[in-house]
């Protein structure tokens, strides 16, 4: 029997003795490698993207809307009902399970002024839990305080879009700007988010709930709030959230059991693992384009390898005559093939982090390598390497020696 | 003992309906140390003889025992390993493996015996040394004449210590002069190394370098004479 390393060198020498083929044959595993490296990257980063979009929005939200009001059989729209109340929300902070914050809110699109400009926006009355909520994070400036809340202070707190389309470059901090009729005096700016689908998060003023029930929304029902916003302590705490909630609001609002519900609670989480799960299969799909052009290169390997056992059916006459068994002759092809598609593989890896890196440069996309999608794909590409390097090489150790001595 | 032992040798080919005999009960004997031609016309089953010698081919029936171990009851695997160690081919074409220098040819049987790299080279080395080339070790094939590259088949034939070369008409690729030396290095090693080399040629001019002569017609041995014997048997008939 012949010793690994002596086959290993026979084979090197072979594949040296071809260079330009065995480069070409590489090829086809280099370009599969590095595809799946490269779409697996970009999928990953995309889930990463849309991790971090949502985490912007907000993980683990329950909202809670007042539910539509029919006028004659015409629905008005979500939140047109002003059914719900900051008692409500107190209830919900007491009573319902798995419950990390409540904020109530109140929110209504107004014009604001500052000196000559004006701009249309929404202006949001909340408490300082909304903020922690929604990952709202205090630029300059500070947040409410109690005090604020409590006296119903005329104080403001800006975001980036507010910040540019009215102050321009000068600093807001302490100015006082107009909502309505109402001034306010502007105490905080917020850390930009960016877009959120066509949604600017940054559009927005927040003024203190208290505030905003009294002097700057007019209503005709003390107490009511558009929405309340509740933050669970997790994804699944987020489901009993929901239940406890809905029997909370039932049983406070005296629904009977014929009734509807006169409020909606829309769970984040729902969206969430929709937009997980579309992602996924975006990359799934990606990853699965790519194998296949590491299955073609595969086939690459096996092609030339078969080429190869019939342009050497002499050397390998020759090596049968003179003691070669046919395992031995099996090995060497097998390790020719195992070399091939383990040198595109590493090739391959380095090709496609390098091409990953650009893209995300050039198109500015998320791109996450990872450690696991390498050594998978290069582990596949070993195993594709025996898996098509089988066949030819277990021809080759068939051949009758009589018959391969005498090939020309 | 005799080294090559062979029984009432059958070896038949079927073409279409017919049965063609390539061996017709053959049976000889060679001893060690033994220098032996084969000769014949092409079809006479000179060279259906030597695959069976060299444990290429399986005879349909009959017996072949090669230093006392019984042929036909191996398996491929022990067939290798008794080319491997028991036996030496030179071929009419060479047959070394292009592109790869003359050492690592002459390597080539002893990397399949499992002999460390250094000992390879080292006998390698000698091997050359023996037929005159080891200042052709770095050579390809293609570098070298078709004298210089039978004499690096023939290092490649006994650096195994095999005790029986077999010689597949070794010099009919090479012209007068060249046969004459590639011949006398033949005789040189039965002379001077007691290796037994059984040679198939159908040139008397070459089978004259050896001591006995085994002549084959359709299939059968038609005579096996010393070389003075058939010497004296040419004579008369020319």
């Amino acid at each position: 029997m012949i010793d690994f390393k002596s086959t290993l060198k026979i084979a090197l020498n072979s594949l040296y003795v071809n260079k330009m083929r065995s480069a070409l044959t590489s090829l086809g595993i280099i370009i599969g490698v590095a595809a799946v490296i490269i779409m697996l990257a970009i999928g990953s980063g995309a889930n990463k993207q849309v991790q971090e979009n949502m985490e912007s929005m907000g993980s683990n939200l329950l909202t809670i809307r007042s539910a539509t009001a029919k006028t004659g059989g015409v629905s008005m729209g979500a939140g047109t009902k002003p059914t719900l109340s900051i008692k409500d929300s107190e209830i919900i902070r007491k009573q319902a399970r798995g419950v990390e914050v409540v904020a109530p809110l109140l929110s209504s699109s107004k014009q604001v002024m500052y000196g000559n400009q004006n701009w249309s926006t929404t202006v949001y009355g909340i408490t300082t839990p909304y903020l922690y909520a929604k990952n709202y994070e205090i630029n300059l400036g500070k947040s409410f305080t109690l005090d604020d809340d409590r006296n119903a202070a005329k104080v403001a707190i800006i975001g980036k879009t507010i910040e540019t389309e009215l102050f321009g470059d000068v600093n807001p901090i302490g100015k006082t700007l107009r909502i309505g009729n109402v001034p306010f005096k502007v105490v905080g700016t917020l850390v930009p988010k960016g877009q959120s689908g066509p949604m600017d998060q940054d559009d927005l003023i927040f003024i203190p709930l208290t505030t905003a029930q009294r002097k700057v929304f007019g209503t005709d029902f003390p107490g009511s709030v558009n929405q309340i916003i509740v933050k669970a302590k997790s994804i699944e705490d987020s489901n009993i959230a929901e239940k406890d909630i809905e029997e909370i609001l039932r049983r406070t609002h005296n629904l009977g059991k014929t009734q509807e519900d006169d409020f909606k609670i829309r769970n984040s989480a729902e969206f969430q693992e929709k937009m997980k799960s579309t992602v996924q299969t975006f990359a799934i799909l990606l990853a699965s384009i790519a194998s296949v052009s590491l299955v073609v290169g595969g086939i690459g390997i096996m092609n030339i390898m078969l080429v190869s056992v019939t342009e050497r059916t002499k050397e390998i006459g020759i090596r049968m005559a003179i003691g070669a068994r046919a395992e031995d002759i099996r090995t060497q092809f097998l390790i020719e093939a195992l070399v091939l598609s383990l040198i595109g593989g590493l090739i391959g890896v380095i090709a496609g982090i390098i091409i990953a890196l650009l893209i995300g440069k050039i198109f500015a996309t998320a791109i996450v390598i990872s450690i696991m999608p390498i050594l998978l794909s290069f582990g596949f590409s070993g195993l594709v390497g025996i898996g098509f390097g089988y066949y030819p090489a277990y021809k080759a150790s068939l051949l009758n020696p009589i018959d391969a001595l005498r090939y020309e | 003992m005799s080294l090559i032992s062979v029984k009432n040798a059958i070896r038949t080919y079927e073409m279409g309906d017919e049965t063609f005999y390539a061996l017709n009960d053959v049976s000889f004997e060679i001893e060690e140390g033994e220098f032996v031609a084969i000769m014949g016309a092409s079809g006479s089953g000179k060279s259906t003889c030597m695959n069976m010698l060299g444990t290429l081919d399986k005879p349909t029936s009959g017996q072949y025992h090669l230093d006392g171990v019984d042929i036909f009851s191996l398996n491929n695997n022990q067939l290798s390993d008794i080319r491997n160690n028991k036996i030496g081919f030179v071929f009419q074409g060479f047959n070394l493996i292009s592109r790869t220098s003359a050492i690592d040819n002459v390597c080539l049987p002893m990397i399949y015996k499992g002999i460390p790299e250094e000992e390879r080279y080292k006998k390698a080395r000698e091997a050359l040394k023996i037929v005159g080339l080891d200042k052709k070790e770095n050579n390809m094939p293609s570098q070298m004449s078709g004298g210089q590259q039978q004499r690096v088949a023939i290092a490649r034939a006994i650096v195994n210590d095999a005790p029986l070369i077999l010689a597949d008409e070794p010099t009919g690729n090479l012209d007068t002069k060249t046969s004459i030396d590639v011949m006398e290095f033949f005789v040189n090693l039965n002379e001077k190394y007691g290796k037994t080399i059984v040679l198939v040629t159908h040139e008397p001019d070459i089978a004259q370098y050896t001591k006995r002569i085994i002549k084959f017609k359709d299939g059968k041995i038609v005579s096996d004479l010393p070389k003075n014997e058939w010497e004296k048997q040419r004579t008369r008939q020319t």
